[in-house]
């Protein structure tokens, strides 16, 4: 595990590294055509902390966000702590932080006490079968009995008669939390198979006919089928106009609207939002918000 | 020339004494590391393994079949999980030592010269390869022969919760190709360690070879077969990758066709997001597979002596 984890990180360095490259060249072509040279001095001056407290799922996102605004203004500090979307609002209402993470839509009563929702990724989760497997599409209550383990065969979904072999995650991985809580069947899911990584659970759906498993949307390759929920494809445009439901928003919230924050909130958000920015969350595996 | 030679002696004397003491203190440090490192890692164990036991309860998770770390009202309990990794060793002890020490004795006894020297490398090789290496091809050809056992097996069965052949069985035949050399090499030396004289007053006796392996030399060297076995439930209990590779890792109790979670495996699997008190229970597994390890060591070892005194 924490092999595979400096890996990972090794690689989110290198790839911040060549954003943070593509950045500078991107700088100085404007700095060429002569607009200004505003950017960079805007950012030099910048310097404090921006502290962010929320969810444990977007601590990936979180992370890849803060070390790239850090690299681009050397002055600045990001500390994120993922402690869960509500303690994060909590947090944030509370005036203990800059930026409240929360997987999740807000509720009403958070936003009614100040919190503003900005929603800065998508994050979508595909349902994959075998290859031979017939069963291209199911509803949310077929999802829901198969995961709770009523339906025990694909022919009872207009498949063949063939087992389901129920894969999913460990407990505490960020895609398990989120499929089960937007399915609405938390801890009430019989796994037959608990896997530790995406790579596993995709590679037990390739070679195992009767296995369904989920996986984050960025993963599905040819070796396993994307079913259709509801009759609708798992796509990022399908997932943007609102139509497939296995999906849930990563907001970053701030007490007020993004223009009366600090400059330096206000810098993060700026970041979020340019090129590089927007590149880090697709690298991490999210959908951009339209 | 007397004098001589005595004051020469002196002086080597004096030169071994510095040799003699610098070896002691240089050997002494050594045996401190390793003391150090036994004493640090038992003192970790206890001083991150025991305040989830004191936080959930030791009967919450030791004797506690649920195991729902994450959910609303938290269930950390490990019952199928310590279970899981008696069954799992015990069976592939099981099958695993009598082939184990009958191949040792096919190498040292039975096999002619040639043969013996081409199997002895090719067992070493088995030792040196990998846990990991044999977790994959377990998951490539152990679990689709097991996923076509299962639907065989359990074709109208409306129980069975399909594994798609991850399960106790694979975990325990994988088990069982890791022990084997570690049986195998220790057995083979105390077969070879028991004395030709006891070979031969046997045969001199009239006994066959059989007899003379079975009734003479097996029980000479029973000592060390009881080494390989301890060190083989060593190696068993405490693998990780390969079975983590091949169980499927779901908590169950451990009947052969289900998806099955060990200690080791249960640490492995969920420790890169685990937090709080979750991350705690798993340290606690940890020293619980500790204190097995410790005890199975202790009794063996204890068992082992007493027979060295009856003989």
């Amino acid at each position: 595990m924490k092999k595979a984890k400096k890996i990972l990180s090794l690689i989110t360095a290198a790839a911040l590294l060549t954003i943070g490259l593509a950045g500078c060249t991107e700088t100085a072509q404007q700095d060429n055509s002569g607009t200004s040279g505003t950017t960079q001095s805007q950012t030099a001056k910048l310097s404090g902390n921006i502290s962010m407290v929320g969810s444990t799922s977007m601590e990936k996102l979180a992370n890849a966000l803060s070390e790239g605004f850090m690299a681009a203004n050397p002055g600045v500090t990001v500390n994120a702590e993922f402690v869960g979307s509500s303690a994060g609002i909590e947090s944030l209402v509370g005036g203990k932080c800059d930026i409240g993470n929360a997987s999740r839509a807000l509720k009403d009563s958070e936003k009614s006490s100040g919190a503003v929702e900005n929603i800065v990724a998508i994050d979508g989760i595909a349902m994959v079968v075998n290859k031979a497997n017939p069963v291209k599409n199911l509803s949310k209550d077929q999802l829901i009995g198969i995961y709770t383990g009523t339906i025990k065969n694909w022919s009872e979904v207009g498949g063949s008669d063939t087992a389901i072999v129920v894969v999913g995650r460990e407990a505490g991985s960020g895609t398990r939390g989120a499929f089960e809580e937007i399915l609405g069947i938390e801890e009430k899911c019989v796994y037959a198979n608990e896997l530790d990584s995406t790579g596993a659970a995709m590679a037990k759906a390739a070679s195992t006919e009767g296995a369904i498993a989920y996986v984050s949307l960025d993963v599905i390759n040819d070796t396993v089928n994307a079913v259709s929920l509801d009759n609708v494809e798992p796509t990022a445009d399908n997932i943007l106009s609102g139509s497939y439901f296995l999906c849930r928003p990563f907001v970053m919230a701030t007490k007020g609207e993004i223009s009366s924050q600090s400059d330096l909130v206000k810098a993060f958000f700026d970041y979020v939002e340019s090129s590089e920015g927007q590149e880090i969350i697709k690298k991490v595996g999210l959908i951009l918000p339209q | 020339m007397k004098a001589n030679t005595n004051s020469s002696v002196m002086r080597s004397s004096q030169t071994k004494v510095v040799v003699e003491n610098t070896a002691q203190i240089i050997f002494t440090i050594c045996a401190v590391v390793a003391i150090l490192a036994v004493f640090s890692i038992t003192l970790y164990m206890f001083l991150k393994g025991v305040p989830a036991f004191a936080d959930v309860g030791v009967a919450e998770i030791l004797f506690n079949p649920v195991w729902e770390p994450t959910a609303q009202n938290p269930s950390f309990g490990i019952l199928y999980i310590i279970l899981t990794s008696i069954v799992g060793t015990a069976m592939a002890i099981i099958l695993g030592v009598p082939i184990g020490v009958l191949t040792a004795v096919f190498l040292s006894e039975v096999a002619p010269k040639k043969l013996a020297a081409a199997v002895r490398p090719a067992v070493d090789l088995l030792a040196g390869i990998p846990s990991v290496i044999y977790g994959l091809l377990g998951l490539m050809i152990l679990n689709p022969f097991m996923y076509k056992l299962e639907q065989i097996i359990f074709e109208n069965s409306p129980t069975h919760q399909f594994t798609g052949g991850a399960n106790l069985i694979s975990a325990v035949l994988v088990l069982v190709i890791m022990i084997l050399p570690t049986v195998i090499n220790i057995s083979q030396s105390a077969l070879q360690a028991v004395p030709k004289s006891l070979k031969d007053a046997s045969f001199g006796l009239g006994a066959s070879h059989i007899q003379t392996i079975f009734k003479v030399q097996m029980p000479a060297a029973r000592s060390g077969i009881v080494t390989a076995i301890v060190l083989g439930i060593g190696r068993a209990i405490g693998e990780a990758m390969a079975i983590s590779l091949v169980s499927g890792s779901s908590v169950n109790p451990p009947f052969p066709f289900n998806s099955v979670r060990f200690l080791t495996t249960a640490i492995v699997s969920e420790m890169g997001y685990a937090a709080d008190t979750h991350r705690m229970v798993l340290f606690s597994i940890g020293l619980v597979l500790f204190v097995f390890i410790m005890v199975i060591n202790i009794v063996l070892t204890k068992i082992l002596k007493g027979e060295k005194h009856d003989a």
